[in-house]
């Protein structure tokens, strides 16, 4: 199985994100410049965290320009699996390929600490391996994950299930817990948490790794 | 628009760049008996400040041990060296930014972590982990709160958007540092052997490449601005701070580590204190060589910059290389993928002298030498102060006078004297701080802030992890600078092997006030030599570092003496890993380590009943405290070793208390004290607190120098000879103190 890790200017997650997946010996990921044009061969694509054009304009603004993008709108209407960590998730949004926006964190500061959230989904192709209701540990480091939404979309999300986590101690406003979402048809994770940094229990935990190996189930399952 | 040579001699313009009239005599000596002109004057003036040429205090750091085996590169390039195996080897230095922070503490800080960072890079390594350590006025102070905030978010901005975390550090607040706070900062990487690089020109008619950001008008004269005192004119030196973009430096770091590997590449150096004259001179007497440069080819972000500004601009993320000639466009090819400016600015010249050339003209023209090595030294008077003598005097009463307030004010209630200590600013937890900074980007974190006594570090692709720390009490040094400066060592090297690490080297952030005050100078001569017997004792050798004087307002007096120790030690085994919560009910808790030195003069007890310290610092027995370091890393090897804390500020009881936070345990102390207060609070020594299941094995290991104090409760209470301290009710008061003195006072 194929991932590509998207490398924005200033993206800083990238490496995180490539060696959460190469945990997994059935992936060959790749690093993938924004200038590249095209995502074919891939079976998966994961967006990183980072500062991608140094946050400048707006979260996610500039980078949604990149000619990386426009390959990353086909795949996405594909329906092949593409996942956006924290800034990843900041610059799906801003691509349109999710719904809402992200504004500056309640109390204005960066936040970086382990951060107990709520599957509140598992029903998608990111949470199956985990049990509804399931409380995990994992951090967060972000200054703008106040995740906004209208209440007319709030509605629709909830009621068809692209919620997928919620904080348990909402750290920074998020509407409703909100801490992670999927689009409409199931196939685009955005999330603030960062689940790659908790992918071994060295440094501290292994919540994450459920949500890489249903991923990679989920490919696997699909080409067989 | 400028002076002429004539008029600058004769209505001494030089003295407003810090020049005195026997450096400009020297100048004019080393032109030939040419009077300089204003930019090279302006050159002259900023390499032989007290920042980039150490004229003052080069005597003293000739006294450290610069050696071992290990050491792939000490002191005199970006940063130093050491080699840990696998082919790999370990990068690391401190560096001050407190001028800067005093005037604009957001910016002073990011430009600060700023340029550590490229430091660390410039050398061939991938920057892996911050660390930092902050000085401020106390927080009753309204602008003491703003100057902490504001530094706070200046580093989480710029350490976090260049994807370098941040995962140690210390802060504490003491009316000496007001209106002049110390922010030093720490970086360190990892490299290749292969791909140490050196800050050296070579190879006449080699290319010199300007890479990075254009040069703009801000951080003119920022070196010579850091070599002076501080005072009510400094806000007007607020253009004198430079200005940061972590998005630039973290494209600068990518595009440099991958151009590296490119093998025509001769030399790279950071663009950082005087900027492109400092980087230029100092490549160019490396190498034995000249440099020509053209100021017409600088990338410039504003209009009609003159020769001066552009030599002594302190723009940020920029760097130079030195490349050899026919291969400039594929390396240029390298940072223009990332968006960056890749410019030939020069030509390496056989006559070693520095050449600067601008619309035609040739605006400076000077022998390198003279710009670095030859720059002055001096040899400053040294005096014993009146108040160290003092102090000595009064040493003998301290103790008494302790008893006689913990009486007085806490009628001898421990429990209630430990609830005052973790409320201290010192001592309360810095979660306010570090939560703000990510410290987990790059997945090596394996022990962050508040974890381990040291900050701990995977090595990928190995078995090792790193440890690293930064520690001073300056209340200690401003005391008793010699025993202080030791104190600060021994206490960086308890916290290193507290974690299960070997200490290999040192990095060293001195910051004092001015060295022209004798009294100033002998307290930067003790410490050196307090440092330096630790180095010896320890077998520990400094690789590099950092001066920063004139730390004074010249309303306040000087900052307390405040040289920090930046320590590094490896792991070779993941299981020899070690934090300092307790894990076990049941387990033992021992104390490493002798009372007999242990004192109040600077204790935190001290400063919380009397509000400031006085006396002498407590003891330590260097040999001693040498032996206890490789017993307690063997108990730590053996697998004896559960957790491990040092004892430091607050003593005994706020190390068992901090060993107990987040744990759903607590602590039975059995231990019968002959004198309660003072095994409690006492500070000094060397001393540690470990929990074990074994403590047979640990108590025959270290002989005399242990003692069984108590055990791990299941039940989450401290329990002081029958009197308890229930562990959430502490916790809390802890973790909360920074949050409440900062925003109830707001």
């Amino acid at each position: 199985m194929k991932v590509a890790v998207l490398v924005f200017p200033g993206s800083n997650c990238d490496q995180d994100m490539l060696g959460a997946w190469q945990l997994m010996p059935e992936v060959d990921c790749q690093y993938v410049f924004h200038s590249e044009s095209s995502l074919e061969g891939f079976d998966v694509v994961a967006v990183p965290g980072g500062f991608s054009y140094g946050d400048y304009l707006r979260c996610g603004a500039i980078a949604r320009f990149s000619p990386v993008m426009k390959a990353l709108q086909e795949f996405a209407e594909s329906g092949k699996p593409v996942i956006g960590v924290c800034n990843g998730f900041q610059i799906l949004l801003e691509a349109g390929l999710l719904e809402g926006a992200l504004l500056r964190n309640e109390g204005l500061s960066f936040i970086c600490r382990p951060e107990k959230l709520r599957v509140a989904n598992n029903h998608s192709m990111f949470t199956s391996a985990y049990s509804e209701n399931q409380v995990l540990e994992i951090p967060i480091a972000h200054g703008e994950g106040n995740y906004y939404c209208d209440a007319e979309t709030y509605a629709r999300l909830k009621s068809n299930g692209q919620i997928l986590f919620e904080y348990e101690n909402n750290p920074n406003g998020s509407f409703m817990n909100i801490a992670g979402i999927c689009n409409s048809k199931g196939n685009v994770l955005g999330m603030m948490p960062h689940p790659e940094r908790v992918v071994e229990s060295l440094l501290g935990g292994t919540d994450g790794l459920p949500l890489f190996h249903t991923i990679l189930n989920f490919c696997q399952h699909k080409t067989a | 628009m400028y002076p002429n040579p004539q008029q600058i001699k004769d209505q001494k313009i030089y003295s407003r760049m810090g020049v005195s009239d026997g450096e400009f005599e020297k100048i004019t000596e080393h032109l030939g008996g040419r009077l300089p002109n204003y930019t090279e004057l302006g050159i002259f003036s900023v390499m032989w400040s007290e920042h980039c040429s150490y004229k003052n205090t080069k005597p003293q750091l000739r006294k450290f041990p610069t050696k071992s085996p290990k050491v792939l590169q000490g002191p005199g390039e970006g940063a130093g060296v050491i080699d840990i195996g696998d082919g790999l080897a370990v990068v690391f230095k401190i560096e001050s930014h407190n001028h800067p922070s005093a005037v604009e503490p957001f910016q002073g800080a990011a430009t600060g972590v700023g340029g550590i960072i490229r430091d660390v890079f410039s050398m061939g390594a991938r920057p892996v982990a911050c660390l930092n350590s902050l000085r401020f006025g106390e927080l009753n102070n309204e602008r003491n709160r703003y100057l902490f905030e504001k530094v706070v978010k200046g580093i989480s901005a710029y350490g976090n958007s260049v994807g370098v975390p941040t995962v140690g550090g210390e802060i504490y607040f003491d009316d000496c540092y007001n209106g002049n706070p110390l922010v030093n900062a720490m970086c360190v990487g990892l490299l290749k052997h292969e791909d140490l690089q050196k800050g050296v020109a070579g190879g006449i008619g080699n290319s010199v490449l300007y890479v990075g950001s254009s040069t703009g008008r801000d951080g003119i004269h920022g070196a010579t601005f850091a070599s002076e005192n501080l005072s009510e004119e400094s806000e007007s030196k607020r253009p004198s701070v430079q200005v940061g973009d972590p998005f630039m430096e973290k494209l600068l770091i990518e595009a440099c580590l991958e151009a590296i590997q490119h093998p025509k590449i001769i030399g790279i150096q950071d663009m950082g204190a005087a900027g492109l004259s400092c980087s230029s001179a100092e490549m160019a007497a490396k190498g034995g060589v000249g440099i020509e440069l053209n100021l017409d080819l600088v990338p410039q972000r504003e209009k009609n910059m003159s020769a001066y500004e552009m030599m002594l601009s302190e723009s940020q993320e920029r760097m130079l290389l030195v490349v050899e000639k026919g291969y400039e466009a594929e390396v240029a090819d390298i940072f223009k993928k990332w968006d960056l400016y890749a410019v030939n600015v020069g030509t390496v010249i056989s006559e070693p002298i520095l050449r600067v050339k601008h619309k035609g003209i040739i605006e400076a023209e000077m022998p390198v030498q003279a710009l670095t090595e030859e720059a002055p030294v001096y040899y400053r008077n040294s005096a014993e102060p009146v108040y160290f003598q003092e102090g000595m005097k009064r040493a003998a009463f301290v103790g008494a006078e302790i008893k006689e307030q913990a009486e007085q004010k806490y009628q001898n209630n421990w429990i209630d004297i430990l609830k005052g200590l973790l409320a201290t600013s010192s001592i309360a937890s810095k979660r306010r701080v570090f939560q703000q900074y990510d410290y987990m980007v790059q997945t090596n974190t394996v022990a962050g802030p508040e974890k381990s006594d040291a900050a701990i570090l995977r090595i990928r692709g190995t078995q090792k992890a790193l440890a690293m720390t930064v520690d001073c009490n300056s209340r200690y040094v401003y005391l008793n600078p010699e025993k202080g400066g030791a104190l600060c060592m021994a206490e960086a090297s308890r916290n290193i092997i507290a974690s299960g690490a070997q200490p290999i080297g040192v990095t060293d952030g001195l910051n004092f006030g001015s060295p022209e005050n004798p009294e100033i100078f002998w307290q930067i001569e003790k410490s050196v030599d307090g440092i330096v017997a630790a180095c010896k004792a320890f077998d520990i050798p400094v690789i590099g570092g950092n001066v920063s004087l004139y730390n004074e307002r010249s309303s306040m007096g000087a900052v307390f003496p405040t040289p920090i120790i930046g320590m590094v030690g490896l792991i070779d085994n993941p299981d020899h890993i070690t934090t300092q919560m307790v894990k076990h009910a049941g387990d033992s808790l021992i104390l490493i380590g002798g009372n007999e030195q242990a004192a109040f003069g600077g204790s935190e007890l001290q400063k919380m009943l009397f509000g400031s310290v006085y006396g002498d610092c407590p003891g330590i027995d260097l040999e001693e405290a040498a032996q206890l370091n490789v017993r307690m890393l063997e108990a730590i090897q053996q697998g004896l070793v559960r957790s491990a804390h040092d004892v430091s500020e607050g003593g005994l009881a706020v190390c068992l208390a901090e060993k107990l936070f987040g744990t759903g345990l607590g602590a039975k102390v059995s231990y019968q004290a002959e004198d309660p207060i003072n095994w409690l609070f006492a500070e000094g020594g060397h001393r540690w607190v470990l929990s074990t299941a074994e403590p047979d094995k640990v108590l025959t290991l270290f002989g005399a120098h242990a003692s069984l104090i108590g055990e791990v409760l299941a039940d989450a209470n401290l329990d002081l000879w029958g009197e308890n301290l229930p562990v959430a009710s502490a916790e809390q008061i802890w973790a909360h103190a920074l949050d409440h003195s900062v925003d109830v006072a707001n």
